[in-house]
């Protein structure tokens, strides 16, 4: 078992390692992504245009309610498409085709996405009113009333929520090793595959997640605990 | 769009619908009975009892759904003891390995669930109930089972919904459900567009049904609650 997982040439363990370097680094830029468009459309859904409501509701809606590996195949199969589309508007005729991590990121990033929103909005929503109200009185102009008084609440208050969305968003990550980004679930296939000892490495592959869902979450709690100094917990 | 294509492809997906709703009935059925298992030994005072629960749950939310999938599919296949037993009639199918995932997945899932229900359980319940002289049995099946269903159902409807995307997984091992029909006329037509909003809204109105279906029984059992 020792030479299957040695390092080097011999065994799978540096490529075992660098998969799971892949898997953090896909996971982190997809929760960022999502957390980009959860911001964007929980204002959405916070506004009173019908239209925005409307595009944000059907949104959240629909990947909510859609399976994950659905997502990934229409990105998979219809993102080179939709950019060389975009692309040729643009007056460039010719064949362009989306990086399996750049796929990645935005399939599970847009997933990602619509979980953040109702995070957000629900921490948009638990901010007093009389903050706003405060700001408005001390004639904050609606950037710095943003930055200084909102975020830093909201940021706090979707903390616990964002690192649920983490683990899922990890979790989810392991689905786009069907196109080919080499990270942890890929990697162990293709050394169970090319091995025959697929328990061995399912086995490495499940030890590698729980290591970083473990250490990651401790890592929130360690924010939760940050961000929330100051702050007496009223409830229980 | 290819309108007709969609229109075509529609009634080739739709003949996935009865695999993906047995796959999730059978497993979310079973997974229910072990969640109970499962949340009543989480809840117990003895480290033997909890324990087990404890890491059994930790290792099923801490690992992506596929990943278990193979390790139950490739993984245990490899053996010799297990290809030469009886147990090889029933792990080399993947239909039966699909369903124990999923059924293992929901149970730690939904256990969870149960055992926030179950500590919501005010102690005053069980106390008036121990003073009427009922048994720990009859209080479990009496007072605190009804709260804890009363309380969980609404995550639990949520992790139903869960189970009807999650079950789009058993794809990967070969099972023709909605999403395996969806992608191979995906990859046969390269119309990804169109089969994901035909094979999406076909998910979509099974979750909106499944929604319905929760809230009403919800509806229910909260009657005569303030």
């Amino acid at each position: 078992m020792m030479e299957l997982l040695a390092f080097g040439d011999t065994g799978w363990g540096d490529e075992l390692l660098i998969s799971a370097v892949m898997t953090i680094l896909v996971s982190t830029s997809s929760l960022f992504l999502g957390l980009i468009i959860g911001t964007i459309f929980a204002s959405f859904k916070l506004s009173s245009s019908y239209i925005l409501k409307f595009i944000a509701e059907t949104y959240t809606t629909v990947i909510r309610g859609v399976p994950e590996l659905l997502v990934i195949y229409l990105l998979f199969f219809g993102g080179s498409s939709a950019l060389m589309y975009v692309a040729s508007i643009f007056g460039h005729n010719g064949y362009l085709e989306l990086s399996p991590f750049t796929i990645g990121t935005i399939a599970v990033g847009a997933i990602s996405g619509a979980y953040s929103t109702e995070v957000i909005r629900g921490a948009i929503l638990a901010v007093p009113k009389g903050q706003f109200e405060a700001a408005n009185t001390l004639g904050m102009s609606k950037y710095s009333m943003f930055f200084k008084i909102i975020f830093p609440q909201v940021a706090r208050i979707a903390l616990p929520g964002i690192g649920n969305v983490w683990q899922v968003t990890l979790k989810d990550t392991a689905l786009i090793s069907v196109t080919g980004l080499v990270e942890i679930m890929r990697q162990s296939r293709v050394a169970a595959g090319s091995t025959h000892e697929p328990f061995i490495f399912y086995a490495v592959a499940i030890v590698l997640y729980l290591i970083i869902t473990s250490f990651s979450s401790k890592l929130f709690n360690r924010a939760e605990s940050r961000f929330s100094k100051g702050f007496v917990r009223e409830d229980i | 769009m290819r309108f007709e294509l969609m229109y075509e492809s529609f009634f080739k997906i739709i003949k996935g619908i009865p695999l993906t709703l047995e796959v999730v009935f059978l497993s979310t059925i079973l997974g229910l009975f072990f969640a109970i298992i499962v949340a009543l030994m989480r809840v117990s005072k003895n480290k033997f009892i909890s324990n087990p629960a404890y890491y059994f749950i930790y290792g099923i939310r801490g690992t992506p759904l596929l990943l278990q999938l193979y390790f139950i599919y490739y993984g245990i296949g490899q053996f010799s003891v297990v290809r030469e037993s009886f147990l090889w009639v029933l792990f080399k199918e993947p239909y039966f390995c699909g369903i124990l995932t999923l059924t293992l997945s929901t149970a730690a899932y939904s256990a969870e669930i149960i055992r926030g229900g179950m500590q919501s359980v005010g102690p005053g319940y069980i106390e008036a109930g121990s003073s009427l002289g009922m048994s720990k049995m009859l209080r479990l099946r009496k007072i605190i089972l009804p709260i804890t269903i009363r309380q969980a159902l609404p995550a639990y409807g949520n992790e139903i919904i869960l189970m009807v995307k999650a079950s789009s997984l058993i794809s990967i091992v070969t099972l023709m459900e909605i999403t395996g029909i969806a992608r191979t006329i995906i990859s046969k037509t390269y119309a990804p567009v169109e089969i994901f909003i035909v094979a999406g809204s076909i998910y979509l109105l099974i979750n909106f049904i499944v929604t319905r279906l929760i809230k009403f029984a919800e509806n229910r059992l909260n009657q005569g609650q303030a």
